[in-house]
């Protein structure tokens, strides 16, 4: 058993199976979007914006975004303890990671549900 | 032939480096790699490499060859050399000692984690504990393994952690015991299983599938770790 305490799950599992759910959802919020862009070829502000004011697509975004933020730190986490040796820099770079993910979650809420 | 051979002697060599050797190889025979490294050896008695059985049981002579793991002992020159030219090299990510002969101590370390041996907490039997035939046939194809460390030594991600991820010998061997009908401490296995590194750090690029001398499949093994503690988990 390696102790873990940066890695987002508590476990190996829980973390494995994050980083999966999140990227169903991001694979489908993808293709929701990609598919909407697709079939509105002349977009115009007013439906864009019309789009995120109905509930379930905002409620659908912010899944994403938090899955997006998920997955990112299941992801960077596993790549700085594979190649960034020296522990002080590991922890430099998982610390910048989390925060900057927490920032763009946080900022996407607001761009979300804001006024 | 052109030979090209890593060589490295701590006690002459401040660091390691590749000799070019040309050997004639006798007309109409398909040697073996080992064969290769004897007649090296009958050139240059200094050549170190490992090697017992000389038949693919006892794994002393992993080797990289023109690139991939193998037992120098079961690869024919045939399957292997391109141009008439042989690259030779320790196993990767392993400490060298001297030439071909690499420190196995951190692999071995990864073995002794999972407990490679049964544990059963009920009263002995007076004379063994019986398998059904379906419950032995379960260890088919994970019970073979020779401790060759062609597999972990062509693994990425034990190179990257391998004071932290199993690699996929020490878990064909682990799951081998999870899986056995009179081993009793699953519970306590996958417990030890479970974190980011000792399982979870395989990607399953099949490396280990790809190099094992036995045609044995650690991705599968691991694939069902995983899904056994998923099952735990969820």
């Amino acid at each position: 058993m390696v102790t873990s305490v940066t890695n987002l799950g508590k476990s190996g599992v829980s973390d494995w199976l994050l980083q999966r759910v999140t990227a169903v959802i991001l694979a489908a919020y993808t293709v929701f979007i990609v598919g909407f862009l697709l079939l509105n070829p002349e977009l115009t502000f007013t439906q864009w914006s019309g789009l995120f004011e109905t509930t379930w697509v905002r409620i659908f975004s912010l899944l994403s975004l938090i899955s997006l933020g998920a997955h990112a730190w299941v992801g960077l986490w596993t790549v700085s303890t594979d190649y960034i040796k020296p522990t002080g820099l590991r922890f430099l770079f998982q610390a910048v990671v989390v925060i900057g993910l927490f920032v763009y979650v946080v900022w996407g809420i607001q761009i979300l549900w804001g006024a | 032939m052109q030979i090209s051979l890593y060589r490295y002697n701590p006690e002459t060599d401040s660091e390691p480096y590749m000799q070019n050797i040309d050997l004639e190889i006798p007309d109409g025979q398909d040697l073996m790699v080992l064969d290769v490294l004897h007649l090296l050896k009958e050139k240059d008695a200094g050549i170190t490499f490992r090697r017992s059985c000389r038949e693919g049981v006892c794994g002393s002579d992993g080797v990289n060859m023109n690139g991939a793991n193998g037992l120098a002992c079961i690869t024919p020159l045939s399957s292997i050399v391109k141009k008439d030219k042989l690259v030779l090299r320790p196993l990767p990510g392993l400490p060298v000692i001297r030439d071909l002969i690499v420190d196995m101590q951190p692999f071995y370390q990864q073995y002794e984690k999972i407990k490679p041996y049964l544990v059963n907490d009920t009263p002995a039997p007076s004379i063994e504990r019986l398998q059904t035939i379906e419950e032995r046939e379960k260890l088919d194809g994970l019970y073979e393994c020779i401790l060759c460390a062609c597999c972990s030594s062509a693994c990425p991600s034990f190179w990257w952690n391998p004071d932290k991820f199993v690699g996929p010998s020490g878990l064909i061997q682990a799951y081998r015991f999870l899986i056995d009908s009179r081993d009793t401490a699953t519970e306590d296995r996958l417990a030890n299983l479970d974190d980011p590194f000792s399982v979870f750090r395989c990607r399953g690029i099949m490396n280990c599938v790809t190099v094992c001398p036995k045609g044995l499949n650690p991705t599968r093994a691991i694939g069902h770790i995983r899904d056994m503690l998923l099952k735990r988990a969820i």
